[in-house]
């Protein structure tokens, strides 16, 4: 048990000072990194209460996709102009109001469902359904997000693909005049329509039509 | 004294199974020199050692003693972190490697989810190598292998589901298990081609090793690194090629399983089965490096999300529905 006490209060410290770290650092690559630590000490917190697969799922996906592309975005930032104009300047100030409203609902969001699970646990029933069950933590997961909750689960995957699809027709734009190179044609090239042997005559040379 | 004795044994297991890994990658390198070296008809590394076999500790010796030299507008902790990152998560993702039924360090039941998230987070080496070297070259290296990594990785996603559907766990050991009676190579044969081609882009081969690709980006995002720091990142990403074959073998060759199930075949030990495989997927590996061209940026990306994702997500299907169909989804 002590073991577990040190290992949960060392990924718990590296949390929290990480995410007070995500905001607080002036470089924004330094944040994302402090992020990406973030994401990793809080799935191994999931790991040690037994979610397993949450766990690895938040690795590969917050930290193995979401964070590399937060960090490609980032990367391509001007930071020195940045600097200049939101820590330096008094422009930040407005943004303070729209932070402090969007935190406190977020601490009133946290202090409801902490208080409920503290008074009323019955609602939640956390414990009894993973103390009933023997299986495994993906098993579990998978009878439960593909019987009760499939169409849930199918209509957050569907608004996910419209996301994208959304993304992707907001942003293309056919540009015309651009040349493009058709694979199937440079794959079908015969020798033949390439090469051609020519018989040239000294002095004379060769006429080549193109 | 119970938790000291705990954590020596633990350690001691550790060190059995990295020293291993350590010395294999130093093999590995010279064996991929001499394969590339006897395709171009050359002789390779042959003088340092029995047929040039200490050439690699050569090599890490001479590392060991050059300045390491940091550049001065670098960013130099992220500098200095990003080869260790680079090595430790090469290294740490063989703790759920099988080597037996009952050899493995961590038989932890998410072991292939544990592979996958570990090898997603490799680029994270590169891409802070690439940015904190603070020059042209390595950035634009590292936004190429970033690019590269991430869209390699969701059909290498893709072809996982694909062998998890007719295993019915993401236990490693049983995925070993269930190949029991047919390697999962046969039946699922083009994802076996998409997984091998899929591994060469992921941890930079030639033919898509655009992210150090010499003629165009000098060396790409190890650009700035020298001495020990450059060996780690070279030792880092031959421990990733290792990991990639040991990843095929245990999905599509059946791991630790003998090919043939008779007498005299059972009695060698697992480890050595897996290690065979290892290599065998390795010189294929090296052989591809020798023949084939590299890629154009364009193409690399074309052939990962229009050919290679399209193709295993069909695959999936057919799959799912090829064991729907007849009754032989595993079920426990």
């Amino acid at each position: 048990m002590i073991a577990h006490a040190i290992f949960f209060y060392t990924f718990s410290i590296i949390a929290v000072v990480s995410a007070i770290m995500v905001t607080a650092s002036k470089n924004t690559v330094h944040s994302v990194f402090f992020l990406i630590l973030d994401f990793i000490s809080i799935s191994c917190l999931f790991i040690m209460i037994g979610a397993e697969f949450l766990g690895m799922i938040m690795l590969i996906v917050y930290v193995g996709a979401v964070a590399v592309l937060f960090l490609f975005v980032v990367m391509m930032l001007n930071v020195a102009q940045q600097k200049n104009q939101w820590f330096a300047g008094q422009q930040s100030s407005k943004h303070i109001p729209v932070g402090l409203i969007i935190s406190t609902l977020i601490f009133v969001e946290v202090i409801i469902v902490i208080g409920g699970w503290k008074y009323k646990p019955e609602i939640f029933d956390i414990n009894n359904s993973i103390a009933q069950t023997s299986i495994s933590n993906t098993h579990s997961l998978g009878q439960i997000l593909y019987t009760d909750y499939i169409h849930v689960f199918q209509i957050s995957g569907m608004i996910l693909l419209v996301a994208m699809v959304g993304a992707i027709v907001l942003t293309f734009r056919q540009r015309s005049g651009v040349k493009r190179q058709s694979y199937i044609k440079q794959i079908s090239r015969e020798r033949a329509e390439g090469v051609e042997v020519l018989e040239v005559q000294s002095n004379k040379g060769v006429k080549i039509d193109d | 004294m119970e938790y000291l004795s705990i954590v020596f044994q633990e350690v001691y297991k550790i060190l059995f199974l990295l020293v291993p890994v350590l010395v294999s990658v130093a093999m590995i390198v010279w064996l991929d020199r001499r394969v590339w070296a006897f395709v171009q008809k050359r002789q390779g590394p042959n003088v340092v050692g029995p047929f040039g076999l200490l050439q690699s500790l050569a090599d890490a010796l001479k590392y060991i003693f050059k300045e390491i030299i940091i550049p001065s507008s670098s960013n130099k902790v992220i500098f200095i972190l990003a080869p260790i990152v680079t090595m430790t998560l090469a290294l740490i993702a063989w703790a759920v490697i099988p080597f037996s039924a009952t050899q493995v360090l961590a038989d932890i039941n998410v072991g292939i989810l544990y592979l996958f998230a570990v090898s997603s987070l490799g680029v994270y080496g590169i891409i802070m190598g690439g940015w904190a070297s603070n020059s042209k070259y390595p950035f634009l290296g590292a936004i190429r292998s970033a690019a590269q990594m991430v869209s390699y990785e969701v059909s290498i996603g893709v072809i996982i589901i694909n062998v998890l559907l007719c295993v019915g766990s993401l236990n490693l050991n049983d995925i070993v298990i269930a190949q029991q009676n047919m390697w999962f190579v046969i039946p699922l044969f083009p994802m076996f081609v998409i997984f091998f081609i899929s591994a060469l882009a992921e941890t930079n081969r030639p033919p898509f090793d655009l992210p150090e690709a010499e003629a165009e980006l000098v060396a790409g995002y190890q650009t700035e690194y020298s001495g020990m720091m450059y060996a780690m990142f070279w030792l880092g990403e031959y421990a990733n090629i290792l990991l990639m074959c040991a990843m095929g073998a245990i999905l599509f060759l059946g791991g630790w399983m003998s090919p043939i199930d008779i007498y005299p075949f059972t009695l060698v030990p697992g480890a050595i089965w897996l290690i065979l495989k290892i290599l065998l997927l390795f010189i294929l590996f090296a052989l591809v490096k020798a023949i084939v061209p590299r890629y154009r940026y364009d193409q690399l990306m074309r052939l990962g999300w229009k050919v290679f994702l399209p193709l295993s997500l069909i695959w999936v299907v057919l799959t799912s529905s090829y064991l729907f169909y007849f009754n032989l989804l595993p079920v426990n």
